[in-house]
């Protein structure tokens, strides 16, 4: 077992691992143990707020204080919704262009591609300045242009900031996910195409039947990576909050976490808030893995 | 160089139009016209229903582009998708890098430290920790590749307040590091190297190399690692976003301007044209907006088939 060769793998590998892990230990694991130290403890003010504050072991009270607080709750709702209005519109739009791409009728797919695609090289942060202003009354072009036509929306309302937040996202990642489902497009195999095409279907039929039946493992992936991406809604919620008193400043479990460290200064309940979503996440990347390596091979 | 015929990770060249699972012979005649044209799938019809999608995803972009040509009366009263009626750009090219002090150029240059420099390592660390967990035996191996998906799976913005809690016991909060460490882990990527070196780094060239005697870090410098070319640009492009794009950690972690990554300082600027009513600085955000994303545009333009090759390894899983 230890010959030459083998200790010579192990030492290397020691080697090469060593800067990953223990930078990952560093920066992933140690602030989640400690994250986890901390969300026990909570900052009580001794009397009148006059003899400082002392650390208190709360045991679970943190966790329970972020479960049971309706605005931590009410995060996810906001999520939840999102996600009903943003997957099947995101997801749907990839899978038609994709499609469409695909068909025998396109000229110039290059430049489709890359045209679709684009926003996704703009960072989130600015991808959501630039919607703020298109949705800035005064500023905007679109909403004079609707407001030509008669109608007219406010997309920074209360009522329209889930649309309006869903919106900046499905600009930048239907394109991205498009990219995917056409490369797993281009897998299906040309003798199934052309034997649906000797059975008489036609482009829609060939599409429906064929096509997306073969690339639901793609498919699936990317709706179950898009829900955990939107389990950290953050940034463009930010943003647009800062333009709207629609969107409270804990609309997204981020923005909760936020809220409770530098608004409340209440550190315990951030990090107790922090690992939840983070459990939650891993929970639903499980799902993923789990998932994909059943449906991996059709 | 010999590649392999199965690929499990894609061949990283996906040209457009590329019938894949076919031989070399087949990658260049085009598609075959697989589909009669219906009526309602008419040549005119698919385009249309493309370029208008094209239209929703380029007109914010021209948005852009047009708005930080107009001056700050013409940015409120000329229609969005229309040209000004003075052309400003280089007026407000000037106010962006003399604004506090020249601070955006400051931001640049933090930026790139942070994404470039940050995925660099971060990408020379994957890929030596991906091709040992696939070259190399050692044990407890498989054990540790579970501990690092498992990084894979806690979400970035989860991360930022236990970074910023324990950046503030070790004393690095408000520092460079607090922002530039975290950036230098990359777990995917780790994942995405072992796939590479799966499928481009043969096992028979590295037993000629151990045959010949050459040490086993040595084969990893000088005939792995270059193998590993392809893999080393996607991996670097994903990280490289990924920091570009990252928000919510600096946010928490810096307070001193100096520091600040681009985008928190357009955050800011865009902050302070809302609340203190300086509604300069909405042009500032505009121009300074499209100064940071245009680099970051014709790098992705030029690279793009590594890009699409790193985004379908990672889907395809």
């Amino acid at each position: 077992m230890a010959s030459p060769s083998a200790r010579a793998q192990r030492r290397t590998a020691a080697l090469l691992l060593a800067p990953f892990l223990v930078l990952f230990s560093a920066v992933t694991i140690a602030p989640l143990l400690y994250a986890g130290w901390m969300s026990l403890f909570t900052t009580r003010t001794s009397g009148l707020g006059f003899g400082g504050t002392r650390e208190v072991f709360a045991g679970l009270d943190n966790y329970a204080n972020a479960l049971s607080d309706p605005a931590f709750r009410d995060g996810f709702l906001t999520v939840a919704v999102y996600v009903a209005v943003y997957i099947p519109v995101m997801i749907g739009g990839a899978l038609l262009l994709a499609l469409l791409l695909d068909s025998a009728l396109v000229k110039a797919r290059a430049f489709f591609q890359l045209a679709l695609f684009l926003p996704h090289a703009v960072p989130g942060l600015i991808a959501a300045l630039i919607w703020v202003y298109l949705y800035t009354p005064g500023l905007s072009p679109v909403i004079d242009l609707l407001g030509s036509g008669g109608i007219h929306v406010s997309f920074l309302s209360a009522d329209n900031a889930v649309f309006s937040t869903a919106n900046i996202a499905v600009w930048e990642w239907t394109g991205y996910n498009m990219v995917i489902f056409y490369a797993a497009l281009k897998a299906v195999s040309g003798e199934t195409l052309d034997a649906a095409r000797i059975d008489g279907a036609g482009g829609i039929r060939t599409a429906l039947s064929i096509k997306l039946p073969m690339i639901r493992p793609s498919i699936a992936l990317a709706v179950l990576f898009t829900v955990i991406g939107s389990v950290q809604l953050f940034t463009e919620p930010k943003v647009i909050y800062s333009a709207s008193s629609a969107i409270g400043s804990d609309w997204t479990p981020n923005m909760y976490v936020e809220s409770a460290a530098f608004t409340h200064n209440d550190f315990g309940l951030a990090a107790a808030a922090s690992l939840l979503i983070a459990l939650f996440a891993a929970v639903l990347s499980f799902l993923v893995t789990r998932f994909s390596r059943s449906r991996s091979r059709p | 160089m010999t590649k392999p015929t199965t690929l499990t990770a894609p061949a990283p060249a996906a040209a457009p139009g590329r019938t894949s699972g076919s031989g070399p012979a087949a990658r260049h005649t085009p598609p075959r016209p697989r589909k009669r044209p219906s009526d309602l799938l008419s040549r005119t019809g698919v385009t249309a229903m493309l370029g208008l999608a094209t239209l929703y995803t380029l007109l914010p972009m021209l948005w852009l582009v047009l708005s930080s040509t107009k001056s700050r009366q013409d940015l409120f009263a000329t229609n969005g998708f229309a040209p000004g009626r003075h052309f400003a750009l280089f007026d407000n090219l000037g106010h962006l890098f003399r604004a506090d002090n020249g601070i955006y150029l400051r931001w640049m240059v933090n930026t790139v430290l942070y994404a470039g420099l940050g995925a660099l390592l971060a990408t020379v660390f994957s890929v030596a920790a991906g091709y040992a967990f696939d070259k190399l035996a050692f044990p407890l191996k498989e054990k540790l590749f579970a501990f690092v998906l498992l990084g894979v799976m806690v979400p970035g913005t989860a991360l930022a307040i236990p970074l910023y809690l324990i950046a503030a016991e070790v004393g690095l909060v408000n520092t460079f590091w607090g922002v530039f460490l975290p950036g230098l882990v990359f777990p995917f990527g780790v994942y995405l190297a072992r796939v590479f070196s799966a499928a481009y780094v043969p096992g028979e060239v590295l037993e000629a190399a151990r045959m010949d005697g050459a040490g086993e870090f040595k084969t990893f410098c000088r005939i792995a690692f270059p193998m590993l070319a392809p893999a080393f640009v996607t991996i670097f492009l994903f990280q490289f976003t990924q920091i570009w794009n990252s928000f919510f950690l600096p946010l928490v972690m810096l307070s001193d301007k100096d520091l600040y990554p681009v985008n928190l300082g357009l955050y800011v600027w865009y902050g302070s044209a809302l609340s203190q009513g300086h509604p300069q600085d909405y042009l500032l955000a505009v121009v300074g907006s499209l100064v940071s994303v245009a680099p970051l545009v014709v790098l992705f333009l030029m690279l793009q088939r590594f890009w699409k090759s790193g985004m379908t390894a990672g889907a395809v899983k």
